[in-house]
């Protein structure tokens, strides 16, 4: 069976080793790489324009929607732990939208959210509202995003739900003898025994985060309006005023798009570098927050 | 990928049904109400989106860009005009052959490597084991370059065996999950079995397959959803041949293709989000009966 594994590694360990060495080049696919040495690296970090609106795009998105993504989630979790009836059927409500293709969600919601004739302004406007632009402001795209991802947020939910559950009640009566208030159990007990959750979801908000992709080359070539096959969308990525050129768009257009895939493997090395840091960062300082019981519930 | 296996029924109330008279129940079902208010309230907006995108697919294309709401009057034929406005059949049998052949592969080639890595003692599985860790963490960005290459040099882009062929040699996140589940078998089954005379092949074929029945169920469905929503793969390998597109990209197409008519594209919208719905409620008992089967573990 280790004819499995080994093909496996290799198949994954040469693109690896690949791309390390096209980051060194100038290639096109037409020719044969030019080696270039570190001038890929240099326009990189030095001259790129797009480069660094693309990184922080990308901070910013993983900034706002990961802790917001994990307050909703929790906060429906801790609902739906709390309510006597109906759990099954607003269980369903909560978790269907996660079901829903991000291709369809982002379409949904650029409609939702358009600026003429979408419901959501219709409603605004009644109210005496201010309508944003949403999908086509630069100020409102990424927060339009961010909305969108608190609509699936299910999975975690689902997850968060599960951890609330399995939180032992002797703990809770325990505190209530010594006098906590719902707060203070909340606070003492349930978020520390739920905090190993909280971790896992972290770090998958953040590694998704930093491969962002579909909802935002979706909702910027719709909401951009470009017309005709799909590649010609490229044209309109990052839409509105690359408010939404987020680092894996930037990369899939410098690789296939422009076909400048030297330059795109330099990206790659770079997010390859950042996604190691930035998980063995939360890692490391989880370890103050994060409080594994003696024997796992399961 | 990060569709984890959750319990999508972990937690309801099981309750004695004993009909009380009318008055009490609605008084308890106001107070259920009041007690439930902010749950409600956020179901509400989890549904509202998915009843605006339906009744948009219900309008006239005038209709749609007014700001009425309701449809007046209610066009069915629109889920019709769907099809002849883009070969959505056509879409749905490329998205049925990539999903179906991808996740028939990958049990094919996952489930051996699972059973390695979790039942057979050998050099180099921990290493082998890490490197599985490290290829489901790692965005796909980092190595698209270089496989992107290979499948151009075997003139495969623009067809979908550039998505579905890697699956021969296994899907870290399926062998993960596996691998988690098999660690769970009683070892003294196994032992049976091979005292019994069984080589390892038989043992894996007969007693794992078997015994891992709902965790291998939930890994395909995994798998065939995380295929029927993939962008970013059919885009970079099919954008350019619009006759091998799945659902998602022509999806992704289809409003720029036929511009604003957005009771169409809500139409087909809510036609893709429809199979995954009911792939969901028809295999909620195969979750359920999974996560309650693994109770052998327990």
């Amino acid at each position: 069976m280790s004819p499995w594994v080994a093909g496996f590694s290799v198949f994954f360990g040469y693109p690896l080793v690949t791309t390390a060495y096209f980051s060194f080049t100038h290639y096109d696919l037409l020719s044969s790489p030019r080696w270039l040495g570190l001038a890929n690296y240099r326009y990189l970090f030095e001259s790129d324009q797009r480069i660094w609106p693309s990184v922080a795009n990308t901070l910013w998105m993983i900034a706002v929607a990961v802790p917001l993504n994990v307050v909703f989630a929790f906060g429906i979790a801790l609902m739906l732990s709390r309510a006597r009836r109906g759990v099954g059927f607003f269980r369903t409500v909560f978790y269907l939208p996660a079901l829903a293709p991000p291709v369809a969600a982002t379409l949904g919601f650029v409609y939702l959210l358009n600026p003429a004739t979408g419901p959501v302004n219709i409603a605004l406007r009644h109210l005496g509202l201010p309508d944003p632009l949403w999908f086509d402001s630069p100020t409102w795209s990424k927060p339009s995003l961010v909305l969108l991802g608190i609509w699936g947020v299910g999975n975690t939910m689902i997850i968060f739900l599960a951890a609330i559950v399995d939180v032992p009640r002797q703990l809770y009566e325990s505190a209530s003898l010594d006098g906590a208030g719902p707060l203070r159990r909340l606070r003492y007990v349930t978020l520390p025994s739920i905090s190993p959750v909280i971790l896992f979801a972290v770090v998958i908000g953040v590694i998704e985060g930093l491969q962002y992709f579909t909802q935002a080359y979706v909702a910027s070539t719709i909401a951009g309006g470009s017309a005709a096959a799909a590649t010609e969308g490229a044209n309109s990525l990052g839409y509105p005023q690359e408010s939404t050129l987020f680092y894996p768009i930037l990369l899939y257009q410098q690789g296939f798009r422009y076909f400048n895939m030297g330059y795109a493997s330099a990206m790659a090395m770079l997010l390859l570098v950042v996604s190691f840091a930035v998980t063995a960062l939360i890692v490391r300082n989880s370890r103050r927050w994060v409080h594994y019981q003696g024997a796992p519930a399961r | 990928m990060t569709s984890a296996a959750t319990p999508v029924a972990a937690a309801s109330a099981p309750l004695v049904k004993r009909r009380p008279p009318a008055p009490v129940r609605r008084k308890r079902v106001l107070v259920a109400i009041a007690d439930h208010s902010i749950l409600i309230a956020a179901a509400l907006a989890f549904v509202a989106p998915l009843v605006f995108i339906t009744l948009t697919a219900l309008m006239t294309n005038d209709q749609a860009l007014s700001p009425k709401l309701w449809p007046h009057p209610f066009r069915w034929d629109n889920f019709v005009e769907v099809f002849r406005e883009a070969p959505l059949v056509r879409y749905a049998l490329n998205t049925l052959l990539y999903a179906g052949l991808a996740t028939l592969f990958m049990l094919v080639s996952s489930i051996p490597v699972a059973y390695a890595l979790a039942r057979l003692r050998w050099r180099g599985r921990h290493a082998a084991f890490l490197v599985v860790l490290v290829a489901m963490m790692l965005p796909p960005q980092v190595t698209v370059v270089p496989v992107y290459v290979l499948w151009a040099k075997l003139h495969l882009v623009g067809t979908l065996w550039p998505l579905i062929l890697p699956n021969l040699l296994g899907d870290a996140f399926s062998i993960f999950l596996l691998r988690q589940f098999f660690l769970t078998i009683p070892e003294e089954y196994l032992d049976a079995a091979r005292v019994d005379g069984c080589g390892e092949l038989r043992i894996l074929s007969t007693v794992v397959v078997r015994l891992a029945k709902p965790a291998i169920a939930a890994v395909a469905l995994f798998m065939f959803l995380y295929c029927f929503n993939d962008f970013f793969g059919p885009l970079l390998y099919t954008g350019e041949s619009p006759e091998h597109w799945t659902v998602a990209v022509g999806l992704a197409q289809f409003r720029t293709l036929y511009q604003v008519h957005w009771n169409l594209t809500m139409a087909a919208t809510l036609l893709t989000m429809a199979p995954v719905v009911t792939l969901f409620f028809l295999a909620q008992r195969a979750f359920v009966e999974g996560v309650t089967l693994t109770g052998v573990k327990g």
